[in-house]
């Protein structure tokens, strides 16, 4: 790796953290910890970015760093904190697939993306293009954990890793997105959350309880 | 074989030996305090050795033979493992004749042979402990291979001491790949160590046990030693993760002066490192037998991961 400036390898370093994180949020099983580590994922891309912002000096991102410290390390976790807590629901919950097994299939999925973003990579002139598979993979593993689990709570968690791992993308292909995008994006996350939020309440009206297998059956 | 590298081979092996059973020691004693507890002495360590040492031994009446030279089989593939891991100095004459993977192979032999002499007696315990230790083994030992691996794949050598070589005294680069394979490493060293998250050290009877159960039916010489090897290893598994992830201060081949103060430095990372394993026995609890796939298996997948995101990022 001699010859990569130095902020590119912290980039490197805090992809392959994101991606970590990924993975733990695959294998945890409790409800608190999954957020904690949903927070510390956003913490992670914060910083990843603002590297980026400093390294490549593109004022703009120095903007969606601190739109992501506000929103993913300190609004959204809050949100989902009061959820649980007026929801009262902390239990463990196991997946449809046992975690070993999930593990293995998530390995597959990230040697998948590294193969596919290694065409796209080349492709793109950025200095933090190697990081784009990790940022597919861990887009992926978003995608798996939300297949994997029942509840409502870690679906939830899922979606919104899998908008982490895009966000990613997106400062590692192209050093972000316009301003607009992102602001517009970050408005949607936190309406579709707060709206998730309603939706968890009213499901557990009909159901009681957040368990989504309940939804696949029709009722006439 | 030059007459230097042969003291240093030397005078690392006697370290590792000697300070084996004093690191042991200092974690049983970080554990006591931070559990709140009175901690026993620093050198208690060597006192059972020496107390069991001047006993006279039993052996079972029907045991065989693979149960009388189990102990010093298993002490010495520890011994050999001491001075294949650079811990002072890289200039190893040993080294050369054994890699990282014969390493490893050196830890498979050793347990191997506890877990015979275990059976050996027939008693229900040793049985238990030798299969449950298998069981922990062959999940452990591809998680070991795959993170030393990743070290090999950075350096392009699977010798330890050219692979701490490149990683040391190269121009100082980030490798997040590096990172998963710490984090496996310690995965695997706490559970072939018999530590906490997956037997408890701690304890002397008591169903769960692994690595207790298999030494039941030892006395006097034969368990000093067996002791002495696990202290041994618990050292050698130190200063393989100290070599790997932090090897700064590790003398260059010839290089005396450098010995001497590579030395203070080991033994501060040591101690380090003995307080965070404190730690983590304090902070964690024991887990069921049945969850230990689940643990080491999360350790290979760390050190898979390592080996891919080294292949994307490192090329």
């Amino acid at each position: 790796m001699a010859g990569v400036p130095l902020y590119a390898q912290f980039i490197n370093l805090f992809a392959a953290i994101l991606l970590l994180i990924a993975f733990a949020m695959l294998a945890q099983r409790r409800v608190l910890t999954l957020i904690d580590l949903f927070a510390a994922q956003g913490l992670a891309l914060a910083i990843s970015t603002g590297v980026v912002a400093y390294g490549t000096s593109q004022p703009h991102l120095y903007f969606s760093t601190a739109l992501t410290l506000l929103l993913k390390v300190a609004l959204l976790p809050w949100i989902l904190h009061r959820l649980i807590r007026r929801l009262d629901v902390r239990w463990e919950f196991e997946g449809l697939i046992n975690i070993p097994t999930t593990m293995l299939i998530g390995i597959v999925l990230v040697v998948f993306a590294f193969n596919l973003a290694l065409p796209i990579s080349q492709l793109a002139s950025t200095v933090t293009r190697s990081t784009l598979g990790i940022a597919m993979a861990s887009v992926m593993l978003s995608f798996l954990m939300m297949i994997t689990r029942r509840k409502a709570i870690p679906q939830v968690i899922g979606f919104l890793a899998m908008e982490n791992g895009l966000f990613f993308a997106a400062t590692s292909a192209t050093y972000g997105m316009p301003m607009v995008v992102e602001l517009g994006i970050a408005l949607d996350v936190l309406v579709g959350m707060l709206i998730l939020g309603v939706f968890f309440f009213q499901i557990r009206e009909q159901f009681d309880s957040l368990d989504l297998q309940h939804l696949e059956k029709l009722k006439e | 074989m030059t007459v230097s590298g042969f003291l240093t081979q030397l005078l690392e092996l006697a370290i590792a030996v000697a300070l084996a059973p004093l690191l042991v020691g200092w974690v049983n004693m970080c554990r006591a305090w931070l559990q709140n507890k009175s901690a026993p002495s620093l050198l208690l360590p060597y006192r059972t050795i020496r107390k069991l040492f001047m006993k006279d031994a039993v052996v079972a009446a029907n045991a065989s033979g693979v149960f009388r030279t189990t102990p010093y089989i298993v002490f010495g593939a520890m011994c050999c493992a001491a001075a294949i891991v650079p811990s002072l100095a890289t200039d190893l004459p040993f080294a050369q004749a054994a890699d990282a993977i014969a390493l490893v192979g050196l830890f498979a032999l050793a347990r191997v042979f506890i877990a015979l002499a275990a059976m050996d007696i027939g008693t229900a315990f040793g049985t238990l402990g030798a299969r449950r230790e298998m069981f922990v083994g062959f999940l452990a030992e591809p998680a070991l291979l795959m993170v030393l691996f990743t070290a090999s794949l950075i350096s392009g050598s699977t010798s330890l001491p050219t692979i701490v070589e490149a990683l040391a005294h190269r121009e100082l680069a980030i490798y997040p790949s590096l990172a998963f394979a710490g984090v496996a490493f310690t995965m695997v060293s706490l559970a072939e160590n018999a530590r906490i998250p997956i037997d408890n050290p701690s304890t002397h009877l008591e169903l769960t046990m692994i690595h207790e159960a298999m030494l039941l039916e030892y006395s006097a010489r034969h368990l000093a030693l067996l002791e002495w090897a696990a202290a041994l290893k618990l050292f050698n598994y130190s200063c393989i993760g100290l070599a790997l992830f932090f090897p700064f201060g590790i003398a260059q081949a010839g290089d005396w002066l450098a010995m001497i103060g590579a030395a203070p430095t080991l033994i501060l990372k040591l101690a380090l490192g003995g307080i965070a394993l404190a730690f983590v026995e304090t902070l964690s609890a024991k887990l069921r037998i049945f969850r230990a796939p689940e643990f080491l298996g999360t350790a290979f997948l760390l050190a898979v991961l390592a080996m891919l995101v080294n292949l994307l990022l490192g090329s």
